[in-house]
């Protein structure tokens, strides 16, 4: 038995020697990957493990903006139709080489549906109801039922799957089993082992060149204190969401680096517009009629009763960037003139005065305490920033499963069809994910519709008919010009008359050890390629 | 004795019913796990569409007897996040927790049993009070502040120890182990430390009031009297007494251990089933949560079966009344 156990010990001893001439990233990330099927979620932690194996037609640099994948180029060729010249010579990882049925086949799998599958990009693919066909091995035409502008933008959100490997395959199982786990990426699986590790090895044959490790591994550490210290330790070479707090340590010191990019992750507080508002009352205790927050001047008061610039020093640690756009610089509508509100209690005070307010009222503000980076240090010091002037604020927070789902739908219905959230006054995120502000409009600003899907991240049921018509009108125009003005002009008007109060985008942050160079990107997605050793 | 362990069964199976019933309900009353999938651009039709395909569009108690009439084909679900059946996510996870979990066990009666020996032989002495002292700070402690204490010195500060997940396993019998490699030991030491420091106070205790109290009976004195070696007198005769109540609390213990190493698991990101669990009730993967909590139920009464068994070996007594009356 002993001696059994002692050859045990041996064997492994000699297998756990570390090949040394390899070139590892390791990687300690705060959420893990669940699958490797790339059309199972759209949850970041998949999504980012997934990318170094499955590609997209469109890529995303490091802003978000659209940039060419395994399609070389696209133009639409009428208002209706899309081009999409697929890249020549690229192949599976397996050797096979990459046609244009593969696309069709990705498409068609999303589009029969996923049994199982929590939430597919079958959605996006859907939208602006595309159709698909085969011209030739290298060539795809997207046809849609109007003119719409944002096919490629879509697309990036759409992973393409090998027809040969995936085909009749079990979703998710045979994906982390490594049998159907077959891309065009830089890197190949190699292992997934749920809640522990996922590593994967360079693709020598990927048509971006070399991505400039021989093997990355991803580890997760979902406790920040602990992934910190597994950097510190040198357990791992990079971490995502290094711990606010520990921030100005880690900066100073030399063997360690920080590298940073504002997030397209926009925190913001929802203001509900019903006639009565559950959760805003008077000094007696009684709703209020009409609900004031329906008064422009109560709402400016709000926006300008919040010291961004402090939640910035003393919660975020510096990392937040205040804000009154909806979409970060950089992106596609991004506004120069809308300036975030400085700090202004006195004008605040006066507003609300002149308001019909002059002691306030008092209100409940909600939001979620484990989804956004300090979201609940965050509504605590909003909270105690409107009391100061006049509105007396409740705080109340709670886990995410609960928050979104009475977010998204938690009061009855009025009618049939008609959705309705439960808070009044509530701290939540949006993210634009395409690096463009068509769908961040449509989606936040616009009149909630359930049948066109506009302003369905409306939550607080803003209604205002001029951003409706220049958001529906941008949705349809090809022309990046003028779609850019239209977008502009719709952000204005929707921010001018405080629809919601931004309050800052997130920065990302990544924390690494000297030695290691990071392009950053908006999406806060860590990618390996990224990741560049310097001398 | 075969009655008994029926006996034992058929309640376990009204235990399993009504815990199902319960968390079912409760897991739905907290909210939609729609809600969290779902990317924001998501449309009502869209969402819809999902509740379809995840069967959480029929009403809940349908939903129940589905999931009750799958249950008795031995079918628990597919976890939402993961898209695999929910049991085999836990048989996967299993052997980590059940390894953490006897590792620290046995770190709690190696290093407890005889720090208690020593505490309730020699209660008045400097070095008993120094025990007790580190016993009264194991139980009042929170686990994640030494947890994190433990990295802080060990891996950051001295840099022995990694502090991140499993280490190297090997395959035995199918089931793969981490305390055959040096690199596993390694990952394993502190995390096992750190869980079984409630445990080991609890031996120290208990050991220390048996072995007070045992050694005024009867039978010690009559076997010192008759002139048996100290060494046997405490190694045989009192130590049989003093085991029964710490095996009591070890079977408890042990089995909440590895149920809820929840915070141990995710200080040390541990791939056991308990930071499975709590992923898993964040995101309300409600087929995983149910299957993790059946699962618990069963082991809690396997476990009280297997201490039941245990005691009738170290205890004659209940060998005899066995039967009963």
């Amino acid at each position: 038995m002993i001696r059994l156990a002692l050859a045990l010990v041996t064997s492994a001893m000699l297998a756990a020697a570390p090949a040394l001439a390899q070139n590892v990233l390791t990687i300690g990330v705060r959420s893990e990957a669940a699958t490797l099927d790339p059309h199972w979620t759209q949850l970041s932690a998949d999504l980012q493990v997934q990318e170094h194996i499955f590609e997209h037609l469109v890529d995303l640099d490091s802003a978000s903006q659209p940039v060419p994948g395994l399609a070389v180029s696209w133009a639409p060729l009428s208002d209706t139709l899309w081009e999409f010249k697929l890249r020549e010579g690229v192949t599976w990882h397996d050797g096979t080489p990459f046609t244009a049925d593969d696309v069709i086949f990705s498409f068609d799998r999303l589009a029969a549906g996923i049994a199982g599958a929590p939430a597919s990009p079958a959605f996006t693919l859907a939208k602006g109801g595309k159709v698909w066909t085969r011209v030739d091995d290298l060539t795809v035409h997207i046809t849609t039922n109007g003119p719409y502008p944002t096919v490629a933008e879509d697309l990036a959100m759409v992973p393409i799957v090998a027809r040969h490997a995936a085909e009749g395959v079990t979703p998710s199982v045979d994906f982390n089993s490594g049998k159907a786990a077959i891309g065009t990426g830089p890197f190949m699986f190699e292992e997934f082992s749920p809640g522990n590790r996922v590593s994967v090895v360079k693709n020598p044959g990927w048509w971006g060149g070399d991505p400039g490790w021989d093997r990355v591994v991803f580890r997760p550490v979902g406790q920040d204190a602990a992934r910190l210290a597994a950097l510190l330790n040198g357990d791992v070479d990079l971490i995502d969401y290094p711990p606010t707090v520990d921030l100005p340590q880690i900066e100073a010191n030399p063997n360690f680096r920080v590298s940073t990019i504002p997030s397209d992750r926009l925190i913001y507080v929802i203001l509900s517009y019903r006639h009565q508002e559950a959760y805003i009352k008077d000094a007696a205790g009684n709703t209020i009629f009409p609900n004031p927050i329906r008064d422009w001047r109560v709402r400016r008061a709000m926006s300008l009763g919040i010291d961004r610039a402090a939640i910035r020093d003393r919660i975020m640690g510096g990392a937040s960037e205040p804000t009154r756009n909806i979409v970060p610089p950089g992106f596609f509508g991004y506004v120069d003139e809308l300036q975030p509100d400085a700090y202004d209690p006195d004008e605040a005070k006066r507003l609300l005065a002149a308001a019909g307010y002059p002691d306030g009222f008092s209100i409940t503000f909600q939001g979620p305490n484990d989804r956004y980076i300090n979201d609940a240090r965050i509504i605590e010091a909003i909270a105690q920033m409107w009391t100061r002037i006049g509105i007396r604020t409740e705080v109340d927070t709670m886990p995410r499963n609960i928050y979104f789902s009475e977010l998204i739908r938690g009061a009855p219905e009025t009618f049939p069809g008609f959705d309705m959230p439960k808070f009044s006054v509530a701290l939540t995120g949006w993210g634009t994910v395409a690096g463009e502000a068509t769908y961040t409009v449509s989606g936040t600003l616009e009149t909630y519709n359930a049948a066109t899907g506009g302003g369905n991240g409306n939550f607080g049921r803003y209604s205002n008919v001029y951003v409706d018509a220049l958001s529906i009108r941008a949705k349809q125009t090809i022309d990046r010009d003028a779609r850019l003005a239209l977008l502009k002009e719709a952000t204005r008007i929707g921010m001018e008359d405080y629809a919601y109060i931004p309050i800052h985008f997130q920065v990302n942050k990544w924390a690494m050890r000297a030695g290691l160079e990071h392009s950053p990107r908006t999406n806060e997605r860590t990618l390996a390629w990224e990741v560049r050793r310097v001398q | 004795m075969i009655e008994f362990i029926i006996r034992r069964v058929a309640q376990a199976m009204l235990v399993l019913f009504v815990m199902t019933l319960l968390v079912f309900f409760g897991v739905h009353v907290i909210g939609n796990p729609v809600y969290i999938f779902a990317s924001s651009e998501c449309t009502r039709e869209c969402l819809d569409e999902i509740m379809a395909n995840l069967g959480l569009d029929l009403p809940i108690w349908q939903q129940y007897l589905m999931f009750l009439g799958n249950l008795a084909e031995g079918d628990l679900g597919k976890s939402f996040t993961f898209g695999v059946p929910a049991m085999s996510l836990i048989w996967e996870r299993f052997p980590a927790t059940l390894e953490l979990a006897t590792a620290s066990l046995a770190i709690a009666v190696a290093v407890g049993l005889p720090l208690g020996l020593y505490a309730g032989m020699r209660p008045d002495s400097l070095v008993s009070r120094a025990i007790m002292g580190f016993s009264m700070l194991g139980f009042s402690v929170p686990i994640f502040w030494i947890g994190l204490i433990f990295i802080l010195t060990f891996s950051v500060r001295l840099g022995w120890l990694p502090s991140v997940g499993r280490g190297q396993t090997v395959q035995v019998f199918g089931v793969p182990v981490s305390v055959l490699t040096r690199d596993g030991l390694a990952h394993l030491v502190m995390p096992a430390f750190t869980l079984s420091l409630i445990m080991m106070s609890m031996v120290i205790r208990l050991t220390r009031a048996g072995m007070r109290e045992v050694l005024h009976a009867d039978y010690i004195r009559f076997a010192r009297a008759s002139g048996v070696r100290e060494r046997r007198v405490i190694g045989l005769h009192a130590m049989k007494n003093i085991l029964i109540p710490v095996v009591t609390v070890l079977g408890m213990e042990f089995a909440s251990v590895i149920a809820f190493a929840v915070v141990t698991e995710s200080i040390f990101s541990w791939p056991g089933v308990g930071k499975m669990l709590i992923d898993a009730i964040a995101v309300l993967d409600r087929p995983l949560i149910v299957a993790y909590l059946i699962f618990v139920v069963v082991m809690f009464v396997t476990i009280n079966l297997c201490v039941d068994i245990l005691y009738s070996l170290l205890d004659p007594r209940v060998r005899v009344g066995g039967g009963g009356p």
